[in-house]
């Protein structure tokens, strides 16, 4: 069984814009979500810029009853409840409200670590010997799938509801896990995302790492320089990002607004053999899984026009570049236009490929192509592969007929989606 | 402290675990809290740390168990207190 797949709702909470609306400008603009962290600051950390979203408190009012708002202490929750919620009804779809679950709606909403400000206060109370004092709400905004759960509750879906993760590749391995179960039948709708919390805590190993810029403190917009010959490393993001897929003929009968159809993708990994690592990709499995994606999906390399690349901002962007270049055999002029959220959001972590899938997807409703910040340097390893003009550094019109996207994470995995616009036919 | 300030303070705590479709109206000294006002039972250690916290006293296992009416937990409180 092979049935279409296609996009019918978007939800986003990222750090240029929560909602679709500021989100969506904040693209077009290239504004970006990247601050000083004074908290960051405060705890001697090298880096101090990072992306949160900036969620209202009583815009959380609206995704939370009081007594869910009671000790709630889990940012990937907050966000990843207004994502999938806003998700759900862009596509026209209301919570259930039946006593009968809905079979046929499932979710898969990804995370890296979740609650870990909420672990913390649980850290304090048991090390005090105060583990009576945790109240009930300690595993459900700890345990990994707590942001599925939480959804599952307010949505009312009887499908398969869980969690995925696998590092910065998380958000877009969980479009092609739901693009499966409707693909195969096992499905109608599926909201699938992923999220990430903020704060030290999550971030404090990257900058442990020497990974992160520790340059840019008083200039946090210009910090994040993915394709830059100036990227000095990745700013940590933060935030959600929510998809629902569903089956052409669901969207059909519903009469749904279809954003773009899903043709599927690619997920593997390097083995963390050859030049991959627990940290390092193995462009062998890269270009393997561009190329598969570009198989699975029926199309030819030459289909694509546009592509949303992992591009970081660290050393390992002209890799990348390469990496797409040799495996659609495409380089110089002939080269898609190509972009990267991360100059404006940060690296989002587990919640990147659904943030930035979110972002690419909105490229056909709007007709661009969106900018990228911070690379009127573009490094010289990028521009001796492919075309200047390949890599838009303000919003170009431009309807796209087929973008791919790409996520790459640590322990070498992999995972590439290919989008096509969709027209009624 | 007055029995009546007491029953107020407790239903305070309690208001916020109704589910929707129980009203503050419907707690009575009789109420089970499980039974009668749907109280999820995870909740139920949340109650307890509530009163513990407005009370300013510490129920034990035992108390959590003997718990299951709005009048059970008024019995508890005044022990509690009176011991203090």
């Amino acid at each position: 069984m092979h049935r279409r797949v296609v996009i019918t709702g978007l939800g986003v909470c990222a750090p240029n814009g929560v909602g679709l609306t500021d989100f969506t400008t904040a693209l077009l603009e290239g504004k970006s979500g990247l601050r000083h962290q004074p908290n960051l600051e405060k705890l001697g950390f090298g880096c101090q810029v990072a992306g949160e979203p900036l969620v209202k408190d009583n815009l959380i009012d609206n995704y939370f009853t009081p007594l869910e708002r009671r000790g709630l202490n889990a940012t990937g929750i907050v966000y990843g409840v207004i994502a999938g919620v806003d998700a759900w009804k862009d596509a026209g779809l209301e919570k259930n409200t039946t006593d009968e679950p809905s079979w046929d709606r499932g979710i898969i909403f990804g995370t890296g670590i979740l609650g870990v400000d909420k672990f913390r206060e649980a850290i304090h109370l048991i090390d005090e010997g105060n583990v009576r004092r945790l109240g009930s709400t300690s595993v459900i905004q700890t345990m990994a799938s707590g942001i599925s759960a939480y959804l599952g509750g307010l949505l009312g879906c009887g499908n398969q509801v869980t969690t995925n993760s696998a590092a910065c590749t998380t958000g877009t391995e969980g479009i092609l896990m739901a693009y499966d179960r409707i693909s195969q039948g096992k499905a109608e709708i599926m909201l699938t995302g992923s999220c990430s919390d903020s704060g030290p805590y999550v971030w404090g190993g990257f900058d442990a790492m020497r990974i992160l810029p520790r340059g840019y403190n008083d200039n946090p917009t210009k910090a994040s320089r993915p394709m830059s010959a100036s990227a000095a490393g990745f700013i940590p993001g933060s935030g959600a990002g929510a998809l629902v897929l569903e089956s052409l003929e669901s969207a059909r009968k519903r009469g749904a607004y279809i954003y773009a159809e899903m043709l599927g993708g690619e997920i593997n990994s390097g083995g963390q053999l050859g030049e991959g690592s627990m940290t390092a990709p193995n462009s062998v499995a890269v270009q393997r899984c561009i190329r598969n994606a570009v198989t699975n999906a029926g199309i030819e390399a030459s289909d694509i026009d546009v592509i949303n690349g992992h591009l970081t901002a660290t050393t390992k962007d002209g890799l990348e570049i390469e990496n797409w270049s040799k495996a659609l055999e495409r380089a110089y002029d002939d080269f898609p236009y190509i972009n990267s959220f991360k100059g404006s959001v940060g690296h989002c972590l587990a919640a990147a490929g659904s943030i930035e899938s979110v972002a690419t997807v909105l490229q056909f409703k709007e007709q661009v192509v969106f900018k990228n910040v911070n690379c009127d340097d573009i490094h010289p390893e990028i521009s001796k592969l492919i075309s200047e003009s390949c890599i838009p550094r303000e919003t170009k019109n431009h309807s796209p007929k087929v973008i791919a996207k790409a996520s790459f994470g640590f322990g070498d995995v992999n995972a590439c989606v290919i989008f096509k616009s969709f027209s009624k036919e | 402290m007055l029995k009546e300030e007491k029953y107020q303070k407790l239903k305070e705590i309690i208001k916020i675990y109704l589910p929707e479709d129980v009203a503050v109206t419907d707690i009575k000294q009789d109420s089970h809290l499980m039974n009668n006002l749907n109280i999820n039972s995870a909740n139920l250690v949340d109650i307890v740390l509530d009163v513990e916290d407005a009370f300013d006293i510490r129920l034990e296992n035992e108390d959590m168990d003997q718990m299951q009416t709005v009048n059970d937990a008024m019995v508890i409180i005044d022990a509690k207190l009176s011991e203090k």
